[in-house]
């Protein structure tokens, strides 16, 4: 594993993202308020350009009819089947114990998380130092 | 699923020289039809347009997922909506894959469900030349289907004839959400032009006919109705083989598109066990319902079946008949079909052979 | 080899209403009139015209009267072979489908007491289900609590095709009544021809309209499960009677790979279709529609995924299967046993409550 600036943090505004190859890999580094995740620019379903998906608010519901309306802007839906990723956790929400892309979390030293199940991809994290965005591939 | 694999699975298709059974190229506006449709006919278009039964001139009354049912990624750059833009679709499908035919069917204007009865054959002439103009003579691995205004047989045959022999035209195409179910008597010389000039007919979930999209009434959701597109596809072959067309016209090739076909095993079986009790009403079948389907009717693989266990897949294909199946991708809907990942069991060589390009090859004809 | 004698529980068998005149002694003063000066009769369902061979097996059919008619002949052609302990019916008499609802509910209200006392009364081990009019679902709530005081109803009965699909929200107040009473819905195959037996319209034979009816089926499901009827009502179980179930695996495959898309459409279905059919849905086992070889209805039952989804059933008098040949090629011996007794009771409570 070894470190590589991706880009400045101006370069990624709140709500923008930026796509970028590093040793062979996609990934998109996101913005979310601030803070920076990252994600594999691959669906675990069927291997789509995710990071070309919109992103979305949160709809739960406790009730037919009734909409509870959360996290706007932190939920990545594939650009092809549609599926909903957490960009913060990498977590599908469907089945989101089965399901997941890696995602890259912020802390460096013990950010690793390993995810068990059909569609696993490898973690990188995903750092601001000063005023670069690293991430560890 | 690993790059790994993902890599050879890419080298493996474009080697195969796949045949994608169903593309859906788009008008950027109805504007497109103008040279191809007389004065009356523009007029007309631009005026009173197309018309059928459903309440909203611009969407479906069933909100759909994503803006013109299609992957964000296959909006073209240099604009219009996905699939109207040829040369962006050679290069993200036909280049990407290593498509050596790919089958179209057209969706953004239906040229059988307008209620119009003499705006319809019109349509489907004006149709038909687009097609052929704008599309499969500019890139030949593009094979159309003759879009005909099937309510009106006697019109459906004549655009049959008009374009029957021109290599082109790969296929007849009819909705599937017609006035009657397309087994129907009414319809029959329009099978019977088709087989006489060895073109299958494709059937491709589309159409407004009026009915509720369900025999329970009308649903809620598209979650709903997207899944119920499927069912409908069920009636069509249920139709096809108990009203005798299968029957009457043993030479006839139907090819049942975007329905899916893991249901095909347990429809054969619930209609060979109730024909069996019930054949007393349809002596016309002189075999069980599914042996008529073995023979005369293909499947399109999208949108690919996702069983629990992934290897059911194959054991359920293997009931299907491995010469029965057609890959699509369906490109560029949303729920397209990626060639390199959207099977997750291991398919034979031979049989990915067939699937992906050597079945299409018979079916329709092709070098 | 005779059919095993472990007090098997048929779970759907249809009781024949003879004509209006067998009715009329259980409705009120006023409609009887009406049916009378009016000549309503010949409500026999258009779904199972006697007449076709289908619907009644030839030794199932009396010398006279209407196949499942004739409560001796019920028990020596369906309780002794098939040694039932109980058999539940439902009866397919055609209130369902009128359109002026206070005579659907009236007849149904006299289709329940017929029941009662026809059958129920002179036969300990009959059980049925409630005929509700589902064209109004208020008159339907209220036949519901007037009958579930007789425990001896033991499910709601509901028709497959109507005029709106069953999960929307017009129909809940069925199934708040089913749910506080603990009464299953029974879903049974059977049209109101509210709308054409396809989406594609109206076919021509009888044949195709039945194949059609797991159409129906399946998008009653998508409709219970996408309106949220089963987060609505947690405690209800549907019973999808003649329905066929070979269908059920890909049908829950694709309703899966849907709601993985368009879970932000219905986002208070908050797990997958198919867990939800597996708690929620039963299915009666005629007919079949049996694969020709017994190994493709054991890979059926794998991918479907449960042994608790099947509920024994003869269908009688329906002509699916010769002598007492009622149980497929294909079923485990477990299967069997879970089929025949179990999956019932546990579908069932009101059948348990009557043991003791």
């Amino acid at each position: 594993m070894s470190k590589h600036v991706v880009a400045t943090v101006a370069e990624i505004p709140p709500g923008q993202r930026k796509l970028v190859t590093v040793r062979g890999r996609s990934i998109a580094v996101f913005n979310l308020g601030g803070e920076f995740f990252g994600l594999f620019n691959r669906c675990p379903h069927q291997g789509g350009p995710m990071c070309e998906g919109i992103l979305t608010g949160l709809i739960e519901s406790d009730e037919p009819g009734h909409y509870q309306y959360s996290r706007k802007g932190e939920i990545l839906r594939c650009p092809w089947h549609g599926w909903e990723f957490d960009v913060r956790t990498g977590q599908s929400y469907c089945e989101p114990e089965r399901i997941q892309v890696r995602s890259y979390p912020v802390e460096v030293a013990a950010g690793q998380r390993v995810v068990e199940g059909p569609y696993v991809a490898e973690t990188v994290p995903v750092t601001v130092e000063e005023q670069y965005v690293v991430v560890d591939v | 699923m690993s790059s790994a694999l993902l890599e050879r699975g890419s080298a493996q298709q474009t080697r195969l020289g796949l045949i994608d059974c169903d593309v859906h190229h788009a008008l950027r506006s109805p504007k497109d039809l103008y040279p191809y449709l007389s004065a009356r006919w523009r007029e007309h278009l631009a005026t009173y347009g197309s018309r059928r039964p459903t309440p909203f001139t611009g969407a479906s009354p069933f909100f759909k997922s994503v803006p013109a049912l299609s992957r964000k990624d296959a909006w073209p750059p240099n604009g219009g909506s996905p699939g109207s833009d040829l040369a962006f679709m050679q290069a993200q499908l036909l280049d990407r894959y290593g498509i050596q035919a790919g089958m179209l069917h057209l969706l953004s204007i239906t040229g059988m469900d307008q209620r119009n009865q003499e705006f319809a054959p019109a349509l489907c002439r004006a149709i038909n030349q687009w097609q052929y103009a704008e599309w499969t003579q500019k890139d030949q691995r593009l094979k159309a289907a003759i879009v005909v205004p099937g309510e009106d047989a006697a019109a459906a045959v004549a655009e049959i004839e008009h374009w029957a022999g021109n290599s082109d035209f790969a296929q007849v195409s009819l909705v599937t959400h017609s006035i009657e179910p397309l087994g129907r008597r009414r319809y029959w010389p329009i099978y019977e032009a088709a087989m006489a000039h060895n073109l299958p007919i494709g059937l491709h979930s589309s159409g407004n006919n009026g009915h509720a999209v369900s025999a329970t009434g009308w649903p809620s959701y598209y979650t709903e109705e997207h899944h119920e597109v499927s069912m409908s596809q069920q009636s069509v072959v249920t139709s096809m083989v108990c009203e005798g067309v299968l029957a009457r016209l043993p030479k006839l090739k139907v090819v049942i598109v975007e329905a899916g076909l893991a249901w095909v095993p347990s429809l054969c079986w619930r209609l060979d066990r109730q024909w069996a009790r019930m054949k007393d009403e349809v002596p016309h079948l002189t075999r069980p319902p599914s042996s008529y389907i073995r023979e005369q009717v293909w499947f399109t693989t999208q949108p690919t079946d996702e069983p629990e266990r992934p290897q059911d897949i194959l054991t359920i294909l293997e009931w299907i008949g491995w010469d029965r199946i057609l890959f699509a991708t369906d490109y560029p809907h949303w729920d397209f079909d990626d060639p390199e990942t959207a099977f997750k069991a291991q398919m034979t060589e031979l049989q990915r052979r067939m699937v992906f390009r050597d079945n299409a090859r018979s079916v329709y004809g092709l070098a | 080899m005779s059919f095993p004698a472990v007090g098997a529980i048929d779970c759907d068998v249809h009781p024949a209403v003879p004509g209006m005149r067998a009715l009329l002694p259980y409705l009120e003063e006023h409609w009887r009139e009406q049916v009378a000066v009016r000549g309503i009769d010949g409500l026999d369902p258009a779904s199972y015209p006697i007449s076709i061979p289908a619907n009644g097996r030839p030794d199932w059919r009396p010398a006279s009267g209407k196949p499942g008619s004739d409560l001796e002949l019920l028990r020596e052609h369906v309780l002794a072979p098939f040694h039932t302990r109980y058999a539940i019916l439902n009866c397919l008499y055609g209130a369902q489908s009128a359109f002026n609802v206070h005579f659907a509910g009236a007849l149904c209200r006299a289709i329940n007491d017929w029941i009662a006392a026809e059958w129920l009364d002179k036969e300990p081990r009959l059980r049925a289900s409630i005929v509700v009019p589902v064209q109004d679902a208020e008159l339907a709530a209220a036949e519901i609590d007037r009958c579930a005081a007789d425990k001896r109803f033991v499910q709601v009965l509901l028709p497959a095709a109507g005029e709106s699909p069953l999960g929307k929200r017009q129909h809940w107040p069925i199934y708040v009544a089913a749910e506080r009473h603990g009464l299953p819905i029974c879903v049974h195959a059977g049209s109101t021809f509210r709308h054409a037996t396809t989406a594609n319209g109206w076919p021509s034979y009888y044949l195709e309209d039945y194949v059609a009816g797991s159409h129906a089926f399946q998008a009653q499901l998508l409709s219970l499960i996408s309106e949220g009827v089963f987060s609505k009502f947690p405690n209800l179980t549907v019973v999808l009677a003649e329905a066929g179930f070979t269908w059920l695996p890909q049908f829950m495959w694709r309703a899966v790979k849907t709601w993985r898309a368009m879970r932000a459409e219905i986002p208070w279905v908050d797990r997958a279709p198919a867990e939800i059919i597996r708690d929620h849905v039963r299915f009666t086992l005629q007919p079949s529609d049996a694969p020709p070889e017994a190994h493709q209805m054991e890979q059926t039952i794998e991918q479907i995924g449960s042994d608790r989804f099947l509920l024994f059933s003869t269908d009688y008098p329906h002509w699916h299967f010769e002598g007492d040949a009622a149980l497929p090629d294909g079923l485990s011996a477990s299967l069997v046993r879970k089929l025949l007794v179990d999956n019932p009771l546990e579908t069932y409570p009101r059948l348990k409550e009557t043991l003791q």
